[in-house]
């Protein structure tokens, strides 16, 4: 028995030891705590208020916005001293809408220190765009991810980013109601080569507070997504001569303007 | 004495054993076996084998009205096994509401072997393929969440889909699952012209003499065994009215303008009428376009204006001995076959 109880203290000393002898730079094995990354949308100056506040955007043209949603997904966090950490794939696709308060709050656990940067990706990577159907559940479930909606089913792949909403200068359509919609996606194709509205988004928070993510509380990292920035940038997009845009070449103009959505604004450590 | 008793013994064993055979009149569910002569299908089967209770679950749902927002369409709707899985005399299909699409049904056929679904082959994966008719507009209009809980709740479907999937529930994967079992078992190989390349039957004068037509005008694009080469191409049929630009819209390439998916000769006789939007009514009609309709297009295919000339030249009697070919391609078991039918459940 004796004997026993000898080989099982040695071999406790032994895994010991070489836990303690592995040096991992990205800091994986150490105690994990949650951070939140909120994503306020907002429009200019302006909180966005879905159904009723009124924007203008480069162009003078007025709208309203009655829905919008985007993916964040593939999210690294880069601490103080350089070490990244990638938040494991099952945990890192999220859909943020403004129709739920909830969803604005993105929670990812990461180890516990003091984060410098952070980069998400604004979409779905391609090979989540072509995985197997067993593999495409929560957000990314055809089925699922609030109201649905952000699967493409015609053309295989996910919407990255949907904004619909109204303006005078949008044609009628047969209902008579004025819409523009603006539903950008586009993983690069999986036979074929097409187009690519991947955007991977780097935030540095060294500026606005790092986040200090510590066992017991909750840092909250306080992302601004001005929407009036799609419309807004390299290209200024007119609802009146694109008030519909999805699956066309003009799409990669409006993502290249909405990867500038966002900014940090402060972090609540 | 020992001897007979002994044989006795061996007999009434005999018996037993062949009696025990006798009572299993169904013979045992093979799940899907590839067909001799056909290459390795591009529907990856491993991953999602075919079981018995499988594939009754996906042909219950794929006749299953409940997918549809109102309950009246299901995928047999437009998908029927009389006219091999097409919506024979339509040259579009009307859908929920009696809403109508813009191209002709395709047949539900041989389809582990497409890497590719649809006229444009916007869908690469068979398990994401039946998503896009539940939540068309003018198909069945529904959301994936709601056919989801319709069948959550509507017996016998949580039963039969945990004696085909255990407890992985009702989700679009198990759904999804379920009908790709069925769809890759539809299976289209016993025409004329498959036994004829068995040896078990031959070709007729003129149906051989077709068949030598056949590859050397139309293999090229329309391969044997699946009659399909799964590519894409602009056979010259002109601009439809609503401007279909095909193939373009998914690649946004301009050499796919006006491009479809080469679709497979089998079961003509069932499948009429022809083309993506449907816009010839008979095979005569097909082959006039070929030989002396075909429009040039900056996309039109190369081998439909090889020599100077455009389309295919054929005389009236080679038609004949063509279209005499492509009828040995039809295929009147696998229109018939019960265990493809909205009965056998």
């Amino acid at each position: 028995m004796r004997y026993y109880i000898q080989i099982f203290l040695a071999a406790l000393l032994a895994t010991g030891c070489s836990k303690d002898e592995k040096v991992n730079p990205s800091g994986d094995d150490s105690v994990k705590s949650t951070l939140s990354i909120q994503f306020d949308n907002i429009a200019g100056e302006r909180n966005l208020q879905l159904g009723t506040g009124v924007y203008t955007n480069a162009l003078g043209e007025q709208f309203k916005v009655d829905l919008l949603k985007y993916y964040i997904t593939n999210i690294k966090v880069k601490n103080v001293q350089g070490v990244e950490y990638t938040v494991p794939k099952d945990s890192s696709y999220f859909l943020v809408s403004e129709a739920d308060a909830a969803s604005q709050f993105v929670k990812v656990r990461v180890p516990e220190g003091e984060y410098a940067s952070l980069t998400f990706i604004l979409g779905v990577d391609s090979l989540s765009s072509v995985m197997d159907v067993s593999k495409r559940t929560g957000v990314l479930d055809p089925s699922g991810g609030m109201d649905e909606g952000m699967y493409w089913e015609w053309n295989m792949g996910y919407i990255f980013f949907k904004m619909e909403g109204t303006s005078d200068l949008a044609p009628a359509d047969p209902s008579g109601r004025r819409k523009f919609r603006y539903h950008i996606g586009g993983f690069g194709g999986y036979s074929a080569p097409t187009i690519n509205n991947i955007k991977s988004v780097t935030i540095d928070l060294t500026k606005a507070g790092v986040a200090k993510v510590r066992a017991g509380r909750e840092a909250n990292v306080h992302l601004m997504v001005d929407i009036l920035k799609m419309f807004n940038g390299a290209t200024n997009v007119s609802i009146a001569k694109y008030p519909t845009v999805m699956f066309s070449d003009f799409s990669t103009k409006i993502a290249a303007n909405y990867a500038q959505m966002f900014y940090h604004d402060h972090t609540e450590n | 004495m020992k001897k007979v008793s002994l044989l006795i013994a061996c007999l009434l064993v005999f018996l037993l054993w062949s009696c025990g055979k006798d009572e299993r009149q169904e013979p045992a569910f093979e799940g899907f076996v590839q067909p001799a002569g056909f290459p390795a299908p591009a529907y990856n089967i491993a991953g999602n084998p075919v079981t018995k209770a499988g594939f009754e679950l996906g042909r219950k749902l794929f006749y299953e009205p409940r997918l549809s927002r109102n309950n009246t369409i299901s995928c047999g709707s437009c998908h029927l096994q009389t006219s091999a899985f097409t919506h024979h005399g339509h040259d579009i299909s009307h859908g929920i509401d009696d809403r109508l699409g813009s191209r002709n049904a395709p047949p539900i056929m041989n389809l582990a072997w497409s890497p590719t679904l649809m006229w444009d082959g916007g869908i690469f994966d068979l398990d994401l393929q039946p998503v896009a008719p539940i939540t068309n507009f003018v198909e069945m209009d529904e959301k994936m969440s709601n056919v989801l809980e319709k069948l959550k709740n509507t017996a016998p479907y949580p039963e039969l889909f945990r004696k085909a999937f255990g407890n992985e529930g009702i989700t679009t994967a198990t759904m999804m699952k379920a009908m790709s079992q069925f769809m890759i078992m539809v299976v289209s190989n016993e025409s004329k012209y498959d036994s004829v390349m068995r040896g078990q039957a031959s070709f007729l004068a003129d149906e051989k003499k077709g068949y030598e037509l056949f590859l050397q005008h139309c293999n090229a694009c329309h391969t044997a065994p699946l009659f399909t080469d799964h590519s894409f191409r602009n056979n010259g049929i002109g601009i439809g009215p609503n401007n279909d630009q095909g193939r373009y819209a998914i690649t946004l390439n301009p050499d796919d303008m006006y491009r479809f998916k080469v679709p497979s000769l089998r079961n003509l006789a069932y499948t009429a009428p022809y083309m993506h939007d449907g816009r010839f009514y008979t095979l005569n009609g097909v082959l006039t376009h070929y030989t002396s309709e075909v429009q040039d297009m900056p996309t039109l295919d190369p081998l439909l204006k090889s020599n100077g000339k455009r389309g295919i030249a054929l005389t009236v009697s080679e038609q004949q001995e063509l279209l005499a070919f492509l009828n040995t391609l039809n295929d009147k078991k696998f229109i018939t076959e019960k265990k493809f039918s909205q009965e056998a459940q």
